[in-house]
């Protein structure tokens, strides 16, 4: 593709370029500000709605079947565009239901039973972390979604509580809102108009979480983000893995637009998210404003599609013969008058405005993609060819520039007709849209923004009062927030503030806070902790099984540590066999590899030959010989002792050794 | 204070709230229904959500004025002008349910769609398939349908057809007891001159994936074939595949809650149809062809009478003669029994059931295992049955039994009454059942 950056072209014009303004963008001077929205799957026994286990299955029996979704229609004869156009397309959906975790309440074959207590009572302990207040009576909505993923037509969604919030290094961030709602189906193939989908997910309860716009920064974002996330998993009864959060963000800067991002599921992509989309509505109101500098009008934008089938019909371009070759495939195109470069200019890395309205062509026209002037010659499609596009349009090659779009007829003009409406928009800044993300942090257009009123009562499930008994079960559910957590681990187990810091929101803590209590403080907390996320994540590095120990053999193996059998010295070395050896006891690994600790003894013993063996170098050097001893006989026990044992018969038999000789 | 909050809490007030725990809501006072605790009010918030506030956690309210939003995303598709491909003609008509609907988004409230423009303005697929037009006969619960319902049913679509020769029947219905009604139009129509299509929707159609719309074009296609038999038409499929056009009298509505929920019992389907492509596919070489009324002798005013005075029993492990008796106290002129297996009852039932038919009761037997036959030479207790005056019905489903004596005590004597019970007048009598007529259930 064909770099064209518009201040080539505009010696007066005052556009950055993109690569500077991810690095030079001043978040405060533009108005940035976020919102997040923060989806997690909650680890509940059964799903939202129904008896199955909430679990995804990678295998085992599955029924499938196909369907389609029809828009419905408000009072006034309303219907939601992007499910409109999505059954315009003659959408299939296929539905694959896995037997082992899905029934016929996800095949939308039987209504929903009662909501999943368990789901609400995590929400709401969620909720009084965050010192959000529970409402009186829960009522069910459905909120129409129409691109499969619910095999209904709507997800259903609950608001559990209202406002609350959170601190960060002295700023408050405040809660807008906590739902407990449904997840939706796993998206498989997407080929032409079928799209596929499993459905064990679908059904699986979640907490969202959104934030009010406090959000300044995409530092702030992670932040924020990561505080939440943490907090989620220290309720431990969320799910951990890909998938299991995701994040959606609304983003604004001064004089843009609230758009919303959806479908953020690495923390990552978070900031660039956020920089991406201020720059792009940064870049968005730059265009408007040359628009106008080029004395450009809104009016002089019209629909007025000329046919040049005429002029492509030879072409050897592979994109054009295709498209040409449909039945009433027909080449159409726009003149835009004094619009060189305008198209071709970038709005995020690698996204120009053309690809903006390339987008709102596909959406609307169900076109494969639209042809601009600032990318052309291109695509197989020659200068010559260029040349006498402008030429039909009564074009000026040096200053206008034009829209193609060659498909059937009437996708062909509906598409131009819905890219025309977009570059008018552009006279107004940013449009009002909803995008998906894409794997860079860029973004898409996905549908312009639906009504919030497309929301309407569940009227198979009753209202749920949330009685006293409720708010009990909630308390006892309700997560420290992360910095009350640390204080704990700190103060009251000793932690030191690293390693408290690295535990709390790890995949390791739940297990670290249950070894600890079943371990009734034998064995020091620093330890515990260190084995789980110093030494086990070292060895995973090195490439050791260690995901293959199951919890049990962790906490014999403390045990046995606490006993005196192994020491502290023999515990990783332990570890590190077991993960070997998945099935085996703690104790006959230690005993098979000589990792038991040594009687006083049988330690004596060694010490005592070792101090032999080397007797001239003690002679040489007295007592000064002591820490060389230390060395040959640690390397000997293997572990097999305490060092404080050790240094304290070495130093025993050592004088005596020397008064001996003496 | 607290009488002024009360008159502002009322539905389609818009309010601002505080409550007692330090919450401050804005929004829509919604009405709720009678079986939710009167305790509480429902308020719509501006983000679209319900809440439930209880009315003591309420500490002050006040009215507020906010213009209407606009929703964006949001418009109306325009209506192309009504593109008629075949001249064939179909009438709707309703009986309750909703074939389609409209949500008023703001209260939950659904509205039936009435008129053919607002349907065909939602299903515009139906302007394909022929010139439609509809009524609103009724509007009941199919749960309350009754015979004078039947009747009234049958009567509409029989003027309807001698006013209108050659159009299609739709009959819309609610789904619970759409099997009994469309076996009694299958013996009131008697011989017909045009399809009749019963159709119903197991999904609501205010819902996305409303089968309605599925089903009302299946319904369609079929009521513009050649087809002259009263058919359930539904989905064939959990999917949205192909439709079934079952017999009226073989049909039975097998699951509570699946779309495929009605289904031929130990019968096939007379068609199946693809409601996208708009192909019928004949699955049984006895269906009635249209255009064939002239030869058929039976021709002429359809019987559309229905008698209340037939009973449809299952017996039961324990069941006691009483109920019998009571019965024929009340004046009862058939009972059509549900036996057990190849038609059985205990041997306690069998003097009331005697005594039933020696005072001029009609007594049919049918079997509750839902397929299969019943025979009542086999067992001594069926022949027992049999000289207490039991007529055993074959394979005839109970449902259609019942529905089949109603009618046939509604418009004959008992005599006639009786040797109709037992001619195959509208396939009731599935002549030769088939292996693959039983349902292979799955069970790895
Ligand atoms: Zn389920």
């Amino acid at each position: 593709m064909k770099k064209e950056s518009f201040p080539h072209t505009s010696p007066c014009g005052s556009m950055s370029e993109v690569s500077d303004v991810e690095t030079s963008l001043n978040w405060d001077h533009i108005g940035l500000k976020v919102g997040l929205e923060i989806h997690q799957q909650l680890k509940t026994e059964r799903k939202l709605f129904c008896n199955c286990r909430n679990t995804l299955v990678e295998e085992g029996p599955e029924v499938i079947f196909e369907r389609r979704l029809r828009p419905t229609r408000s009072e006034l004869g309303e219907v939601d565009v992007a499910a409109y156009f999505e059954w315009k397309k003659g959408r299939i959906y296929e539905y694959h239901a896995p037997l082992l975790a899905s029934c016929l309440v996800e095949a939308d074959e039987e209504p929903p039973h009662s909501m999943n207590q368990e789901a609400i009572e995590i929400a709401l302990g969620v909720a009084l972390a965050m010192d959000s207040k529970p409402v009186d009576e829960i009522h069910v909505m459905r909120k129409i979604v129409i691109d499969g993923s619910n095999t209904t037509g709507f997800q259903r969604t609950a608001l559990v509580s209202i406002g609350g919030g959170l601190e960060i290094k002295g700023k408050k961030y405040r809660i807008q809102t906590i739902c407990v709602e449904e997840d939706a189906a796993r998206k498989g193939e997407e080929k032409d108009e079928r799209i596929s989908y499993v459905l064990d997910r679908l059904g699986i309860p979640l907490i969202e979480i959104s934030t009010a716009p406090d959000i300044n920064s995409p530092e702030e974002a992670i932040e924020v983000a990561s505080w939440i996330g943490t907090l989620l998993r220290m309720t431990g009864k969320v799910r951990r893995g890909i998938g299991t959060i995701r994040q959606d963000l609304n983003v604004s800067i001064a004089g843009g637009e609230k758009v919303e991002i959806k479908g953020v599921q690495e923390l990552e992509i978070l900031p660039k998210a956020v920089s991406f989309e201020a720059m792009r509505q940064k870049k968005l109101l730059e265009l408007k404003e040359e628009l106008y500098r080029r004395g450009l009008k809104k009016d002089d934008i019209v629909f007025s599609p000329i046919d040049v089938t005429l002029i492509l019909k030879s072409s050897k371009s592979k994109v054009v013969e295709r498209n040409l070759s449909k039945t009433k495939g027909k080449a159409y195109a726009i003149l835009l008058r004094n619009f060189k470069d305008l198209l071709g200019f970038e709005l995020q890395p690698n996204r120009r405005f053309g690809t903006e309205l390339a987008d709102y062509a596909r959406f609307y026209g169900d076109v494969k993609g639209l042809f601009h002037g600032d990318e052309l010659p291109g695509y197989g499609i020659t200068e010559e060819e260029v040349r006498k596009i402008y030429d039909s349009l009564g074009g000026d090659i040096e200053k206008d520039n034009f829209i193609l779009i060659i498909d059937e007829e009437e996708k062909a003009l509906k598409s131009l007709k819905a890219a025309i409406e977009r570059i008018k928009a552009a006279f107004d800044g940013v449009p009002k849209e909803t995008r998906s993300i894409l794997p860079d942090g860029t973004s898409k257009f996905m549908r312009p923004q639906p009504g919030a009123a497309r929301m309407y009562p569940e009227t198979d499930i009753p209202p749920i009062p949330i009685s006293d008994e409720m708010l009990k079960r909630a308390f006892s559910l309700k997560p420290p927030t992360p910095g009350e957590k640390k204080r704990f681990y700190e103060e009251a187990l000793g932690l030191n503030p690293s390693l408290a810091e690295q535990l709390i929101g790890s995949e390791q803590q739940e297990m670290f806070e249950r070894l600890h209590s079943r371990l009734k403080g034998k064995v020091d907390p620093t330890t515990i902790a260190s084995l789980l996320l110093v030494h086990m994540v070292s060895m995973k590095r090195e490439g050791i099984p260690v995901d293959n120990l199951n919890e049990e053999q962790i906490y014999e193996s403390l045990v046995l540590l606490s006993e005196g059998k192994i020491t502290k010295e023999g515990l990783p070395e332990l570890i590190k066999l077991l993960s070997e050896r998945p099935n085996a006891k703690p104790i006959d690994i230690a005993k098979s590899s000589g990792l038991l600790t040594m009687g006083e003894k049988e330690v004596r013993d060694i010490v005592k030959k070792i101090i032999s063996e080397n007797a001239k170098v003690i002679e040489e050097r007295g007592e000064r010989s002591k820490s060389l001893l230390m060395g040959l006989i640690m390397k000997e026990l293997r572990g097999k002792a305490p060092g404080s044992l050790v240094a304290k018969l070495v130093e025993e038999e050592l004088k005596s050794f020397i008064q001996h000789r003496s | 204070m607290k009488k002024d909050i009360n008159s502002l809490l009322v539905p389609g007030k818009r309010v601002k709230i505080r409550t007692k725990n330090g919450l401050s809501l804005s929004g829509l006072v919604l009405q709720r229904y009678e079986i939710f605790d009167p305790n509480y009010i429902t308020l719509k918030l501006d983000n679209g959500y319900n809440i439930g506030v209880k009315v003591d956690n309420i500490l002050e309210a006040e009215e507020e004025i906010v213009e209407e939003r606009k929703a964006s995303g949001e418009f109306v598709p325009e209506t192309l002008p009504s593109e008629v491909v075949s001249k064939k003609k179909i009438h709707i008509i309703a009986t309750g349910g909703t074939i389609a609907s409209k949500i008023d988004y703001v209260t939950g409230g659904v509205k039936p769609v009435l008129k053919t423009e607002e349907l065909l303005e939602m299903v515009p697929e139906l302007r394909k398939i022929g010139e439609i037009s509809s009524e609103i006969l009724m509007s009941i619960f199919s749960e309350n349908m009754a015979p004078p319902q039947w009747e009234e049913i049958a009567k509409r679509i029989y003027q309807y057809q001698q006013k209108e020769p050659g159009t299609g029947i739709l009959l819309t219905h609610g789904t619970d007891t759409l099997a009994y009604t469309a076996a009694a139009l299958s013996f009131a129509l008697g011989k017909l001159s045009s399809p009749v299509a019963v159709l119903g929707s197991q999904r609501s159609s205010d819902r996305p994936s409303s089968d309605s719309a599925f089903n009302l074009i299946a319904a369609s296609i079929y009521a513009s074939s050649d087809i002259c038999e009263v058919a359930a038409v539904m989905h064939g499929e959990t999917g949205d595949s192909y439709a079934l056009a079952h017999r009226g009298t073989r049909v039975r509505k097998m699951h509570s809650s699946r779309r495929d929920a009605f289904q031929s019992i130990s019968s096939l389907p007379i068609a199946k149809i693809d409601p996208f492509t708009g192909n019928i596919k004949v699955l049984r070489s006895d269906a009635r062809k249209c255009g064939n009324e002239l030869l058929d002798k039976e021709i002429g005013k359809p019987n559309y009478k229905f008698s209340d005075k037939v009973s449809l029993l299952k017996f039961y492990p324990g069941m006691p003669p009483e109920l019998i008796d009571f019965l024929v106290e009340r004046g009862i002129k058939g009972i059509i029994l549900e036996g057990t297996g190849l038609g059985h009852v205990s041997e306690q039932l069998i003097d009331s059931i005697k005594r039933a038919t020696d005072s001029g009761i009609i007594v049919g037997m049918t079997t509750q295992c839902i397929f299969g036959s019943v025979n009542l030479n086999v067992y001594s207790t069926g022949r027992l049955l049999i000289k207490a005056g039991v007529i055993g019905l074959g394979n005839m489903l109970p449902e259609t039994a019942y529905v089949k004596l109603s009618w046939a005590l509604g418009n004959f004597g008992y005599e006639e009454a009786k040797r109709i019970l037992l001619e195959n007048i509208a396939g009731e009598y599935e002549e030769r059942e088939l292996p693959s007529y039983f349902p292979m259930w799955k069970h790895e």
